[in-house]
């Protein structure tokens, strides 16, 4: 009787419970429709459209003459020659570009944007001319900082030699983005001074969230503040400084302005998107570049996988049944 | 003593990192006064003063309008992604349902794309709609560009926040949308408005979309005024014209940033209700 | 324009509006002329004259500076088939790239380019069918400092030996006497369509031909050609700063305007801009054509300069072309000429009083227009773009010491005939 009683109460509670998570379910996909349907109406198309012109043999010149090729965009053989995206040296040169780019402009971005949240965080005076002053470099237009960094460092008239000149660290000027040796680091330098307020901000957001009580635990234990910062504010902040990397990382791979602003398409710095916008817009191979965009696409996804596993983003933290 | 050795420390740096960031925009000022031949010169201080360069933007082209343009646009754009984000990032980050991790890679895949290659779609897609030349046009598909990455971090920062929170309002039978803006929202301040700056900074800024989604100079936005700008000739760069438009446009910006980082801080002590 | 034109103009506007004479319905032209500026400014007084003198309305799309920027969205508006702009300004090189969407304006023009530099006309015609009229003209020239000539004893260079030994000569003596900023030639060489400009001057001037000629066969691995480019990266780093790997137009008048350079190589834009009064080397500076290669050598200039066209999807391509005429006409060219400095595609203007006195080095400038190399455009049609990357990479490989020139032409005959597998 009692048992049977129980087992009663527990089924109507295990009834409510599933009750209530049904309603939590069906609200859950109610709250994800405007976004998957906004997602679907405007981006799928485009996004399918450019797959799908990987396999043709498209050119603007005249669109509707488009007929399927198969994959011979990636690769195909005409006269014993290999002839396709896959086999192209420039692609691959475009791929290590992109890649060696995105992980060093990525990597300062993180490190110094950690720093300045940091600062940011503090309680000073004038803290809130500070926080607006370094999110200028954001705010300014790309297709603008571009250009006036490669203004500043020219080597005849700009200000960064002028500058380094004065102080007696150059002897005489460098041609920042012309020489091959040093036109990367100078796409980076911009890059990173241009991006790190992005990684900054994000990563303040964080800390901000962080609550309080566990600096008051750790102040009055008195705990050596560069451990706390390890062994408690890093952790805490991982997932976000994890999404801000994503983010970066999935503009670094695609960057295009920058680039083609500073160095134009010369190939010892032009990246994945620059091939692909030169297929595209400037060859008028609408097929031929849809298929490098395509490409283009896969070795980011492959790499946010990566990430996004290797940072151990667990979709399990702090969700509910 | 220490303690003054770590201030200097601290405000030297506090100092660099404001240095290095503001002084190409005061660069910018600098050359946005100067004209003619005095363009190439690579002094760091003011060596001329004339306003030329501010009166010719407004002169030759609607730029004030073209400014208030970018205002509609970046403001509808984080507006609407803002409120399509926060509520399905709850759906995504605070309840469980089978895949979820797909569908969050998938909104993500939509980044993945170089803007250059889903340009002639989205030009198909804006004719067929008729937003063509409008507003409109510019602000749908900045929106749903900006949603992967604003649904990405509101979703990574409702995650964080502790179980507890809204337990006794499931109990208690509250519904989802009234969890979201009694208990979340409030709480998710900060994620909030630093996403907003930086999705408003990104609509702000977008040139390609913007320039060829419009036809006529009315519904033109700032990037691509400045990208008209010309000298006598095609090879002419109006150096001074672009500099003058440059510091104008990064005004807004700073102004907003002033106005909207009080709301970062206000997480502060939103965040030791939670514990 | 006399009292009695205006008169007659405004009574046709008035018709036309009212749609009651014969005229053929109003209709609205957009036309692309120009970005924001002065050449804009010239183009809109124009066409609104001609609005007013036939009835129709003109309405007027600003494209953005850049040429490439440019090109890119003509290539969108045109591909998807879109009516909404019935005039475009095109580049030289373009015919052969937007060729297929634009309309065959012979019909119209009742035979008015035939007053017109008849190989711009050439180049103009795209598979029989004249799809550009030309609008105004330009070609690469040598500015160099009269003034540092003259104190050094050196006369104006013959050949691009005498320029490289002059350049040599007066940038040491200029160095030593204090000016170390002093460098010898300044030209376009950053990766972009002006190295491909510079280059095919180089090349041409050695008698190397034009990359790709008339008939589509590919001719630059020559033994001409690899002289001039060897040459050519000689001067990087020792009359030429090593950062004219990355220069632009602006960047090399940058440098020769304040004064530090002895020779540059730019388009006739350069000039005016030297002339103002604020620059420091106004009175001081000497223009003349390009040098020879060497003895056997000719003097050359790359063509540049810009067409106008009417798109194939025009809802009124008669009333389009009809504008297109005006502004091509002599009367429009010939007032580009005297207040924007707009050098004509019409031969007799070079020799019109009134131009003269307005521009007096125009006059010398006809010579030039008329030796002119044209960009391998027409040869290789729609396929133009990648020639000329091939091409400027091949060049700035040669240019920043990478590789050997001969080596590099090799490469690029090699890379050219991929490109060219199914036909130009």
């Amino acid at each position: 009787m009692t048992l049977a009683l129980q087992q009663d109460g527990t089924a109507t509670r295990k009834a409510k419970r599933s009750n209530l998570s049904s309603a939590r379910l069906r609200a859950a996909w109610l709250f994800l429709a405007p976004m998957m349907i906004a997602l679907a109406a405007v981006a799928g198309w485009p996004l399918l459209r450019t797959i799908w012109l990987g396999f043709t043999d498209a050119n603007l010149t005249d669109l509707s003459q488009s007929q399927f090729i198969g994959f011979e965009n990636y690769l195909s053989y005409y006269d014993g020659e290999a002839y396709g995206v896959l086999v192209d040296a420039e692609w691959w040169n475009a791929v290590w570009n992109t890649l060696w780019f995105s992980v060093i402009s990525v990597g300062f971005e993180t490190l110094f944007g950690l720093l300045i949240a940091l600062i940011l965080n503090a309680e000073f005076k004038g803290r809130g001319l500070v926080r607006a002053a370094v999110l200028i470099p954001w705010a300014i237009p790309t297709i603008v900082s571009a250009k006036m960094w490669g203004w500043m460092l020219h080597d005849q008239f700009g200000v960064i030699n002028e500058i380094l000149l004065g102080v007696g660290i150059l002897s005489e000027p460098i041609a920042w983005t012309a020489d091959p040796s040093t036109a990367m680091w100078a796409v980076i330098m911009v890059d990173v001074w241009k991006t790190t307020p992005f990684m900054a901000l994000l990563t303040l957001a964080a800390l901000q969230m962080l609550p309080g009580d566990i600096y008051e635990a750790a102040r009055v234990d008195g705990i050596n503040p560069i451990r706390v910062f390890f062994k408690v504010t890093l952790p805490l902040i991982r997932p976000a400084i994890i999404v801000a990397v994503i983010f970066r990382s999935l503009d670094a791979l695609r960057v295009f302005d920058l680039i083609y602003v500073l160095t134009s398409s010369s190939t010892s710095t032009m990246s994945m998107s620059v091939y692909a916008r030169q297929q595209l817009v400037d060859f008028q191979e609408v097929g031929y570049g849809s298929a490098a965009a395509t490409l283009l696409f896969i070795v980011i996804a492959l790499l946010t996988t990566i990430t996004v596993l290797a940072g151990g983003l667990k979709s399990g933290e702090g969700e509910q049944s | 003593m220490n303690r003054q050795m770590k201030s200097i420390l601290f405000y030297t740096l506090v100092i660099v990192v404001v240095i290095f960031s503001v002084f190409p925009f005061y660069y910018a000022i600098v050359t946005s006064f100067r004209s003619g031949q005095e363009l190439f010169n690579p002094s760091v201080f003011p060596t001329s003063f004339t306003m030329g360069n501010y009166f010719s933007i407004f002169k030759e082209q609607p730029f004030g309008l073209n400014i208030l343009n970018s205002v509609i646009v970046a403001t509808s754009v984080v507006v609407l992604s803002l409120i399509i984000a926060v509520t399905a990032s709850y759906a995504l980050a605070r309840i469980h349902f089978r895949g979820r991790g797909l569908l969050l890679m998938t909104i993500l895949s939509v980044s993945m794309f170089p803007q250059v290659a889903i340009l002639s779609g989205m030009y198909e897609l804006i004719r067929s709609m008729g937003l063509y030349n409008s507003l409109p046009g510019l602000i749908i598909p900045n929106t749903v560009l900006t949603l992967p990455f604003t649904v990405w971090v509101l979703t990574t920062f409702m995650k964080e926040l502790p179980k507890e929170l809204e337990e006794a309002a499931v109990v208690d039978g509250a519904s989802p949308l009234t969890i979201v803006r009694r208990i979340f929202l409030p709480l998710m301040w900060p994620a909030m408005v630093t996403t907003g700056l930086l999705a408003f900074i990104g609509a702000w800024n977008e040139f390609l979309f913007a320039l060829t989604f419009t036809l006529s100079n009315e519904v033109r936005t700032v990037p691509v005024a400045i990208a008209l700008m010309s000298g006598a000739t095609e090879y002419e760069l109006p150096w001074g014209n672009i500099m003058a438009a440059s510091v104008l446009v990064t005004v807004p910006i700073v102004v907003l940033v002033l106005v909207f980082q009080r709301k970062i801080v206000a997480g502060l002590t939103a965040g030791a209700v939670k514990g | 324009m006399g009292i009695r034109r205006t008169l007659l103009g405004s009574a046709v506007a008035v018709a036309g509006m009212a749609g009651v004479a014969g005229y053929a319905m109003a209709a609205e032209v957009t036309v692309v002329c120009g970005s924001v500026g002065q050449g804009a400014k010239l183009c809109k007084g124009a066409a609104t004259e001609w609005a007013k003198e036939t009835g129709n309305t003109v309405k007027f799309f600003a494209a953005p500076a850049s040429s490439t920027e440019q090109l890119a969205l003509y290539q969108q508006i045109l591909s998807s088939g879109s009516s909404d702009i019935d005039v475009f300004q095109i580049d030289v090189i373009w015919p052969g790239i937007l060729g297929s969407h634009l309309a065959d304006l012979k019909p119209y023009s009742n035979g008015a380019e035939d007053m017109h530099f008849q190989p711009i006309v050439a180049n103009n015609t795209y598979k029989g069918k004249l799809v550009a009229m030309p609008w105004y003209t330009d070609a690469g020239l040598l500015f160099y400092r009269k003034d540092l000539l003259e104190k050094h004893g050196e006369k104006a260079p013959e050949t691009w030996g005498d320029l490289t030994a002059s350049a040599k000569k007066i940038q040491d003596a200029e160095r030593a006497a204090g000016n170390n900023k002093m460098w010898g030639f300044v030209y376009q060489a950053k990766a972009y369509e002006g190295l491909t400009c510079d280059a095919l001057e180089w090349v041409d001037s050695f008698g190397g031909g034009d990359v790709v000629n008339a008939d589509g066969d590919i001719t630059i691995n020559n033994e001409k050609a690899a002289k001039a480019l060897s040459l050519a990266a000689s001067w990087t780093g020792t009359i030429a700063p090593s950062g004219v790997l990355s220069y632009q137009e602006e960047d090399a008048r940058g440098v020769f305007q304040s004064g530090n350079a002895v020779f540059m190589r730019n388009w006739p834009y350069a000039w005016s801009l030297g002339q103002a009064d604020d620059s420091p080397i106004k009175g001081k500076i000497g223009v003349m054509a390009l040098p020879k290669g060497g003895e056997d050598g000719k003097q050359t200039g790359t063509l540049g300069g810009w067409q106008l066209a009417v798109s194939k999807y025009s809802k009124d391509p008669e009333a389009a072309a009809s504008l297109v005429m005006h502004l091509t006409s002599k009367k429009s060219q010939k007032q580009r000429a005297i207040e924007g400095s707009y050098n004509p595609t019409i031969a007799e203007l070079y020799s019109d009083a009134d131009v003269l006195a307005a521009s007096p080095f125009m006059g010398q400038l006809k010579d030039t227009f008329t030796n002119a190399v044209a960009r391998p455009s027409r040869a290789t049609g729609s396929n133009y773009n990648k020639v000329s990357n091939a091409f400027y990479n091949a060049v700035h490989d040669v240019l920043s010491g990478k590789t050997e020139a001969e080596a590099s032409l090799a490469k690029l005959e090699k890379n050219l005939k991929r490109i060219k597998r199914k036909g130009w």
